[in-house]
């Protein structure tokens, strides 16, 4: 689909959009409908958009793999981090209010964080997904 | 919506499927939304509606675009799964009625949730308060998940590429 002039004019048109969206639904999660899960999917529905429009290297050029790999796990370890903290700072697993001297202050951080974790897993995890569903087959590298 | 679900389960050209069910998670991301489950909506849409079609459709690349002819008549599995079907039906008479408030799942801790949860956690969207914060350990089970299910593909397709180098 790369030769198509509308498609890539609405594409380009659209995709900060989108990803502007998810940053939305991602920080405006605590007060509107939305979080971490719903952020993730649409930052990754964003990419896989650009991806199909553009070809598959150049979504790889906007998202690299090994980004994608490292934010699949770093998004976990961010979540569990957040459980250690509360621990070091007195309190227990995933305990958010001694995060900080206000305990409602305290919540929102750690739901802040927490949201931050399970976004990057889930648009790295959905990326992943489909560029090895995509890939496969080209590159020469099937079976 | 049952449209859709015939119109899949007669369907041999698995393009076709594909769309339905795309159309069939957008209208269910509609009810859910109509029953004031936005959070819940935005995520059928986005996943089911969105990125599974890209998936299915990747995986259609791979394999060719028709369904192939069932070996027997699918009586045994048709029996089953109108006797599944009829099991929950009569299990459902069981229930609560809809949105009844002495419903066991609202008199539980659900009242203390809506109650304090702006107080003790100022967050006003009350699905984020619950999701991240009462229930932070089941979402960072949740999220153990998706990153498992995750690595497990990495690693089953990846060998494939290097058996074939």
């Amino acid at each position: 689909m790369k030769d198509d002039i509308i498609l890539r004019v609405i594409a380009k048109l659209v995709m900060p959009f989108m990803l502007l969206f998810a940053l939305y639904v991602q920080f405006h999660g605590d007060l509107g409908p939305g979080g971490g899960f719903q952020a993730g999917v649409i930052a990754a529905a964003a990419i896989v958009f650009y991806a199909i429009i553009f070809g598959l290297p150049a979504g790889r050029k906007l998202a690299p793999e090994w980004l994608v790999e490292k934010i699949l796990a770093v998004g976990v370890l961010l979540y569990a981090g957040v459980g250690i903290a509360g621990l070091f700072l007195g309190g227990t697993y995933l305990d958010y209010f001694v995060l900080d001297a206000d305990p409602v202050h305290g919540q929102h951080r750690g739901i802040f964080w927490v949201e931050v974790g399970v976004a990057l897993t889930v648009s790295g995890t959905m990326l992943k997904l489909f560029y090895m569903f995509a890939g496969r087959g080209r590159d020469g590298e099937e079976l | 919506m049952a449209v859709a679900v015939v119109a899949m389960a007669t369907q041999r050209n698995l393009f076709g499927v594909v769309v339905l069910f795309s159309i069939y998670s957008f209208l269910m991301a509609t009810v859910l939304f109509a029953l004031d489950a936005v959070d819940v909506a935005m995520t059928e849409a986005a996943v089911g509606a969105g990125v599974s079609t890209v998936l299915l459709l990747g995986a259609l690349y791979l394999t060719g675009g028709t369904e192939a002819k069932p070996l027997h008549r699918p009586l045994i599995p048709l029996a089953l799964a109108i006797a599944v079907g009829a099991l929950l039906a009569y299990g459902m008479l069981g229930l609560p009625a809809f949105s009844d408030p002495e419903a066991p799942i609202h008199a539980h801790v659900a009242p203390r949730y809506l109650g304090e949860g702006l107080k003790e956690t100022g967050v006003p969207n009350i699905v984020t308060a619950v999701l991240a914060s009462y229930r932070g350990y089941d979402t960072l089970g949740e999220t153990v998940v998706i990153f498992t299910g995750g690595a497990g593909v990495i690693a089953l397709l990846r060998r494939r590429r290097r058996n074939g180098s």
